[in-house]
């Protein structure tokens, strides 16, 4: 297996900010990397310094086995899809998205054609003689990735690409995303904090937090077997039992966590819990309990007879549903 | 409501508005009409008759010509000097964030507040504590004071507009420092450094305080027509001028005015 973007070590600090921290990183060629975390955790800032708008305060980049510190971005075979786009206003979409074959210097009839063929790959088929300020915002995403795509680069990297869309654009795209990446076999590494985007799209998943990787892994890892309290909240919004309570009843001194979906809640056998709100999600009704002082919250079908808020019920789980948590000092 | 838009304005307000503009322009027309008089000693109005001989004659007079040369010369060059300057403050101070940049906006600034009279003095007193004898340099100089700024506010509001994330655009796609320039930076801001241009070329035509401290014993144009309307013989030449000037300085102004209205348009595209 190739690696495709190698991090050993890497910092980036701003003053005393630490942005990036000592992360270690190996994205493989050909993959679909998603780097997940909430606003401010590095993630963004690992982009750009594999794109090479930073440079590294210590550590080190290689990209498909290349050194990259000090190698400034328009010598990367790296191209990135812009959270705001980042069109040039001034020019019309064809050679907007032709611009990285011209500044090649590539001769006009050549770099419109490939631009052309970009654009039908993002199904933007005639589109070239309009001007970016005449598309609508999910038309521009699209002529973005054209653009980044035109040139084939080695890796591709998007910047919250789909956080301005509509909430069925943004699904319809991140099909078409998955769908892309796999027939062109590029290597993409994704930013977002949308945990969703991130387990449906991607093949591995970095999740940050304050310029550190917590855990990397598949959706099915990171869903299921979160190795700390912040992934297990921030991934899905997971009940964390802390160690008081599963030492009672499982003899471990550990963190755990439990799905929502995995809590049954009825009226039989299992701990005694007080319900205490309802939230109406379509498929799904959340309930929020209250059991030995900690707050669980269960994920019903809709259909199935709900309790009543301040009702009395009993919740359980089966065995297996509990993970602990070993990640967590 | 006031401000209905199909409702005509009372007739009083429309008398006062047509008052206000012939006050405004009235004065400007009578220099044209003085342009054309028989009576070369001293305006006279109504007056007594009318002649274009002063037209050829003004062609013929070498010291208008003289005149007028220097403040295109000057008017060029400065806005030139303006236009290098101007254009590479403002990206310093919009595109990167150091100690006293704000300071250094206000100083950038400052002369086009200052008046002129203090300008001048001060580059007077500089000139001659420095021991830089008086020429055509010193005029542009002191021109370039005032003309900078004219061209960093009308660029500094450009690049403000413009995403910087186009440059990192640019450079993630291949383009060098220099092609990123060429195709995203300058096309994004050529329409404010036009305008910026043409406005720091009429201010610096027709500078008279400045420049009365600034030259020798050269006279730039307003100059020149400053010393000509003190002498009483053949007064239409300075109206012929005046023409000229009105001409010349508003047409470019006239020029700024649409190109920077119809780049607020390109700018807002990308949005």
């Amino acid at each position: 297996m190739t690696t495709a973007v190698r991090f050993s070590r890497v910092s980036r600090h701003f003053g005393n900010v630490r942005a990036v921290d000592a992360v270690d990183l190996q994205v493989a060629a050909g993959e679909f990397f998603a780097m997940l975390g909430p606003s401010g955790s590095g993630k963004t800032t690992c982009l750009r310094l594999i794109a090479g708008f930073e440079q590294p305060t210590a550590g080190h980049i290689e990209i498909f086995g290349e050194t990259a510190e000090g190698v400034p971005p328009y010598r990367r075979n790296v191209n990135t899809v812009f959270q705001d786009y980042a069109l040039f206003p001034h020019l019309n979409v064809l050679d907007n998205v032709a611009y990285s074959l011209m500044v090649q210097g590539v001769a006009m009839p050549d770099r419109h054609r490939a631009a052309e063929q970009a654009l039908d790959l993002v199904q933007l088929p005639g589109y070239g003689p309009r001007r970016p300020g005449q598309l609508s915002g999910g038309q521009r995403q699209r002529v973005a990735l054209a653009r980044a795509l035109v040139n084939r680069p080695k890796v591709l990297l998007l910047d919250e690409p789909l956080g301005a869309l509509d909430l069925r654009l943004r699904e319809q795209m991140q099909e078409e995303l998955k769908a892309l990446q796999k027939s062109l076999a590029i290597t993409f590494v994704f930013v977002t904090h949308d945990q969703g985007e991130a387990l449906s799209m991607a093949d591995r998943v970095a999740v940050f937090d304050q310029g550190r990787i917590i855990q990397v892994g598949s959706p099915e890892d990171i869903y299921q077997r979160p190795n700390t309290r912040f992934v297990a909240e921030f991934v899905g919004s997971s009940n964390v039992l802390p160690p008081a309570f599963v030492q009672a009843r499982w003899g471990r001194d550990a963190w755990a966590s439990l799905r929502p979906e995995a809590v049954t809640v009825g009226r039989g056998d299992g701990i005694q819990a007080r319900l205490i709100s309802r939230a109406y999600l379509g498929a799904n009704t959340r309930l929020a309990l209250e059991a030995e002082g900690l707050r669980l919250s269960a994920m019903v079908p809709t259909g199935q007879p709900l309790p009543a808020d301040g009702d009395t019920v009993t919740v359980s789980w089966a065995p297996e549903a509990v993970h602990f948590m070993t990640g967590e000092e | 409501m006031r401000s209905d838009r199909g409702q005509s304005a009372p007739l009083g307000l429309k008398i006062a508005a047509v008052a206000g503009l012939l006050f405004l322009h009235l004065p400007i027309a009578l220099i044209f009409v003085y342009a054309f008089t028989t009576e070369e000693k001293s305006y006279q109005w109504p007056p007594p008759g009318f002649t274009l001989k002063w037209l050829g004659v003004t062609w013929e007079r070498p010291d208008v010509w003289e005149a007028l040369t220097l403040s295109v010369q000057v008017a060029t060059i400065s806005t030139l000097v303006a236009l290098v300057l101007g254009t590479l403050c403002a990206a310093a101070v919009s595109r990167s964030r150091f100690f006293g940049r704000e300071t250094l906006s206000l100083l950038v600034i400052l002369p086009i507040a200052l008046p002129g009279i203090i300008t001048g003095i001060a580059l007077r007193s500089a000139f001659n504590l420095a021991d830089i004898r008086f020429s055509f340099w010193t005029i542009v100089l002191g021109h370039a004071t005032f003309c900078v700024v004219v061209v960093y506010n009308n660029a500094v509001a450009r690049f403000r507009r413009t995403s910087g994330s186009l440059i990192e655009a640019s450079m993630d796609l291949g383009a060098d420092g220099f092609q990123t320039f060429r195709y995203v930076i300058l096309p994004n801001i050529a329409t404010a450094l036009l305008a910026g241009g043409m406005l720091a070329f009429a201010l610096s035509f027709d500078e008279v305080i400045v420049t009365t401290f600034t030259a020798g014993q050269q006279a730039t144009l307003p100059i020149w027509m400053l010393e000509e309307l003190v002498r009483p013989r053949q007064r239409p030449v300075t109206n012929v001028v005046a023409m000229v000037v009105v001409v010349v300085t508003f047409a470019p102004i006239l020029g700024a005015y649409y190109l920077t209205r119809d780049g607020d348009q390109i700018a807002g595209a990308g949005k």
